[in-house]
């Protein structure tokens, strides 16, 4: 059995969060500053010369990439044979607690979604989504995410009947009737399968798994370049004005599903698609 | 791209000439308000009471900022996405607010407010939120303290990189802009089957 400090997770929380929050991923930064070029709009082109410029000075200056900092989400996998001294999701919140006031970071979580909305001033709680698995390790990602794009996402729970072409139908028109609304150019994170929470917990993994990435299944590797092709010909663009570069992946996870149903959840992250992992 | 150079406040003469697709730089002040501002502000109206701010000719930016860190004026300010406040904006409009600065669709309601009484949406890029606080010279709370990120804030802007999403006539960007890739791309398809 190893012993993992309660703090170490806290401390790899705090760095986890700031280094997420200020520094955008290499592949995204990367299919922004290709889409510069390759952009048959000059306008979206400025766009998204404009976004590669905010990136660059938000990383030398160490300030957040976007002011949503969003709601923190994790993804942990805990080694079984890990021992944890201290409450595991205390020093979550602590971390987030501490790197969100450091990091000048801004706090975006109410106490209750309907009645009071009173901010909860140090933006937890935080969403964590944890699996036991093999090991003594422990494997940390944590994913913010802004409002602006959650806010366009769904799912919905179709009868296997709908097969391929029920699921291609449904991404697009998710992402042409968000349009302009979560920033585009943005990441698509699709989940097929498993039951209704499922899904939607697949499709937030997948916003993370970063641009130029495949599904490990050719079939479904394919589905997500015949998507992409789709969805950027739809012209919506860079922030909706117009243009070749409206998503720069769409990412699809699967899993085991009912003998009744096909669920289909699709996440859409904005072009700010943030992500750090750590394993302690 | 070459921007026009705009001085706020937005009179009606200043918010005529601007169409759908320019470029602009927007200089002077601009105050801040999301949701919770945004319902304050319409339950005042609706008690017949005056509000905190004159929005006559004035400008709105949909904004949440970030905090200052140490040497900065403002934290990251990008904006938030507009239709959340398009219950509230046809009563603001017809007050005489002038502009609005957000991202994204608003609703036929505000766009007919809009082009009732001269008034012309902005966009400023989603994302770009670092680049854009650097165009903040000056931030201040005027009211709603409580909400945090959230309260009315004034901010002197300076060279605000912005676009006219939909102007005074009803213009729009969000239509026109991808109808006028599609076209061309349906072009270069048609040259390519013939070719």
């Amino acid at each position: 059995m190893r012993e993992i400090q309660a703090s170490e997770i806290r401390e790899a929380v705090v760095r986890l969060i700031l280094e997420a929050s200020c520094r955008i991923g290499p592949d995204i930064e990367a299919a922004i500053r290709r889409g510069i070029d390759e952009e048959t709009s000059p306008a979206g082109s400025e766009v998204l010369r404009q976004i590669a410029e905010s990136y660059a000075i938000a990383r030398q200056e160490r300030i957040a990439i976007c002011q949503d900092t969003g709601m923190a989400v994790f993804f942990v996998e805990i080694g079984q044979d890990v021992h944890i001294n201290g409450g595991f999701e205390d020093a979550v919140n602590e971390g987030v607690r501490i790197a969100y006031r450091d990091g000048y970071l801004r706090k975006s979580v109410v106490n209750d979604p309907m009645f009071d909305r009173v901010n909860t001033g140090d933006n937890t709680p935080a969403v964590i989504h944890a699996r036991l698995v093999p090991g003594d390790r422990i494997r940390i990602l944590v994913t913010p995410k802004g409002f602006g794009s959650e806010n366009m996402s769904r799912i919905r729970m179709f009868p296997p009947a709908a097969g391929v072409e029920g699921m291609k139908k449904f991404v697009v028109e998710t992402v042409a009737e968000a349009g302009p609304n979560p920033c585009p150019p943005v990441i698509v994170g699709v989940g097929v399968g498993g039951t209704f929470e499922q899904a939607a917990i697949m499709a937030k993994r997948m916003t993370a798994r970063g641009v130029g990435s495949h599904n490990d299944d050719p079939r479904y590797a394919a589905l997500e370049d015949e998507l992409l092709g789709e969805i950027n010909r739809l012209g919506i663009g860079p922030a909706g004005i117009g243009g070749a570069t409206t998503a720069l992946a769409v990412n699809i996870g699967f899993c085991p599903t009912h003998i009744a149903g096909m669920p289909v959840a699709v996440n859409i992250c904005c072009h700010c698609a943030r992500h750090a992992e750590a394993t302690l | 791209m070459n921007a026009k150079r705009i001085k706020l406040p937005l009179t009606r003469e200043r918010a005529r000439v601007l169409k759908a697709g320019d470029a602009v730089l927007l200089t002077g002040v601009v105050y801040t308000a999301r949701d919770a501002a945004h319902k304050r502000l319409i339950r005042l109206l609706d008690e017949g009471k005056p509000l905190p701010i004159d929005v006559e000719d004035q400008v709105i930016y949909y904004v949440g900022p970030a905090p200052a860190s140490p040497g900065h004026a403002v934290g990251p300010a990008g904006p938030t996405t507009s239709y959340r406040m398009d219950p509230y904006t046809p009563r603001l409009i017809e007050l005489g607010l002038r502009g609005m600065i957000g991202k994204g669709l608003r609703s036929q309601a505000v766009i007919d407010a809009m082009k009732a009484h001269g008034a012309v949406y902005f966009g400023a890029v989603g994302g770009a939120a670092a680049l854009i606080a650097r165009s903040i010279r000056k931030s201040e709370v005027v009211c709603y303290e409580d909400l945090g990120s959230e309260a009315i804030h004034r901010f002197e802007i300076e060279d605000f990189p912005a676009l006219v999403l939909i102007d005074s006539e009803g213009g729009n960007l969000y239509e026109t802009g991808p109808a006028a890739f599609r076209e061309q791309a349906e072009e270069q398809t048609r040259k390519r089957e013939k070719g």
